[in-house]
């Protein structure tokens, strides 16, 4: 991504945003709310075209084909007569055309991740027969069924039970082994000991290249003053608000 | 008592009516249910009869016009909900009333022979032309092909369309395709079924497919046989009873829901005692 901008209207949202994602990549992307984390995903996702600038992938123009996507609170509505399976299968759409028919090694992939994400026994449920744990893994299933270079994560933390919440980050720890992984939160103390990197955006975007932020960088740059402290226990301390 | 061969024929023309009636409808039925559609539906089929009372006042095919204004109602209610200008709710609203009122006009605006209204409110078999159920037919291959072609298309979209758009460039395209087909879907129908009743032709049996199953389409292969005992036991009641067919059809439909819905309900609470129901219950699942 290389010196873009995006703008709703006349309001800049983001200004002259440069950011590299490397293979193995565990990115939180944090920001104050309206500071543009969201607008940035949709960049990559394509849903809003920047002004300027493009976005390169592996030397090419970017598309959607590598990447996975879990949005913010879905807005699919969970009583809609649709499996679980189903679902997940949903996210291979992105390289098939409009014509679609699952063949037998897609109905596999899907079987594998729903294996995967411990949801074997629930594959031909709704998603109203689920608990909110079990709805975000069908959503993570669908965003890794085709195997992205990229995993997307629009503020995971949003509707993650906390009884679930550990089991949720050492499941992304495990797939940041095969997937760059970009997080975007407004809380930090969502984002676990498991990035490994920052980038805050507020119209700019400023990349940490470590999990660590000193009080001088978040003081430079006017993003939210809130710090993670690791220890066994990652919790957050707050600083200073402007 | 009319001839053996008007009789055979009569028959004929009510089962292939039957027929398409209940593949048309549970085709777009599925789709308007799972998608909570169900007042723009009736929105849809209300303004309709506007697009009926015009085309009796210009001398044209008032199924035509019916036509015309339904989908351009459909589009305009989506094209509507899109922009987010405006409540859709009450957008739909205001279409529903305003479509009736420009029809019941324009019928009595008509000079000469006025129509009869209760056959378009109510439906009539008797009014049911070649032309209607050969239009029905050709509607039921097209829905047939758009459905079976586009299945997982117009699956994910209606599903999640917001996930859907991160992949496809055509979710607008494809709407506004469905809810078009869904809008002359009703319209086609209306001659049969009537305008009150025929939103019930699309809702019931998708209503009674999801007590079987929540698989999408088994509930598209269940609604339309629910349809299809439904509109062809109205008929036949209708038939006898001198009834409009519109009303038998519905009443059927709603019996035959009241009753499925109440086995299912026994059939649970005894399968938590008793083991022999406990497989049945698992059967009427596999389903």
């Amino acid at each position: 991504m290389h010196s873009l901008s995006a703008s709703y209207g006349a309001n800049l949202v983001l200004q002259e945003v440069d950011l590299k994602v490397y293979e193995n990549d565990f990115i939180g992307v944090i920001g104050p709310n309206g500071g543009g984390k969201t607008t940035l995903l949709k960049i990559i996702l394509g849903l809003v075209k920047p002004v300027k600038g493009n976005l390169v992938f592996n030397g090419e123009l970017l598309n959607g084909n590598s990447i996975g996507y879990l949005p913010q609170i879905s807005t699919a509505d969970i009583n809609y007569p649709v499996t679980v399976t189903d679902i997940i299968l949903s996210g291979l759409m992105i390289r098939k055309g409009i014509i679609s028919m699952m063949s037998q090694s897609d109905k596999k992939m899907a079987d594998s991740v729903i294996t995967e994400l411990g949801l074997a026994e629930m594959s031909k449920s709704m998603l109203s027969e689920l608990s909110g744990g079990q709805i975000q893994r069908v959503f993570l299933g669908r965003a890794i069924i085709g195997n992205p270079r990229l995993l997307l994560l629009d503020e995971p933390g949003n509707f993650v039970d906390t009884t679930f919440e550990n089991d949720f980050y050492e499941k992304l720890k495990e797939l940041n082994n095969r997937m760059a992984i970009l997080m975007v939160s407004h809380d930090v103390g969502t984002i676990s000991s498991h990035i490994k990197s920052f980038a805050c955006v507020n119209r700019r975007l400023h990349y940490h290249p470590s999990s660590e932020i000193t009080n001088e960088d978040l003081l430079a740059y006017g993003c939210p003053i809130q710090l993670v402290t690791h220890g066994d226990v990652p919790h957050t301390v707050l600083k200073y608000h402007r | 008592m009319e001839t053996s061969i008007f009789q055979y024929g009569f028959i004929i023309k009510s089962l292939l009516g039957a027929v398409f009636a209940s593949i048309t409808a549970g085709l777009a039925g599925t789709y308007v249910v799972s998608k909570r559609m169900v007042f723009l539906s009736g929105g849809i089929t209300h303004a309709s009869f506007g697009g009926i009372g015009i085309g009796y006042f210009l001398g044209i095919n008032p199924v035509a016009g019916a036509a015309v204004f339904g989908i351009m109602s459909a589009l305009g209610v989506e094209y509507l909900s899109v922009k987010q200008r405006i409540r859709e709710d009450s957008a739909i609203g205001i279409l529903w009333a305003f479509g009736m009122a420009i029809g019941i006009i324009f019928i009595y605006l008509t000079p000469g022979y006025t129509p009869n209204l209760m056959s378009y409110l109510f439906g009539s078999i008797l009014t049911v032309s070649n032309a209607d159920i050969i239009a029905l037919g050709i509607m039921s291959v097209i829905l047939i092909l758009y459905f079976g072609i586009f299945y997982r298309t117009i699956l994910y979209i209606s599903f999640d369309e917001v996930f859907a758009r991160t992949y496809s460039s055509y979710v607008n395209v494809f709407k506004y395709i469905t809810t078009s087909l869904i809008a002359l879907t009703i319209v086609l129908n209306i001659r049969m079924a009537g305008v009150v009743l025929v939103i019930s032709l699309l809702t019931i049996p998708p209503n009674i497919a999801m007590l079987f199953t929540r698989v999408y389409f088994k509930i598209i292969l269940w609604s339309i046989l629910a349809g299809f005992v439904g509109t062809a036991t109205g008929y036949a009641i209708s038939y006898y009873a001198g009834i409009p067919v519109g009303a038998t059809i519905i009443f059927t439909l709603v019996i035959i829901w009241v009753l499925v819905k109440s086995t299912t309900l026994l059939i649970m609470k005894i399968s938590k005692k008793n083991t022999i129901f406990k497989t049945l219950k698992q059967w009427i699942t596999i389903l």
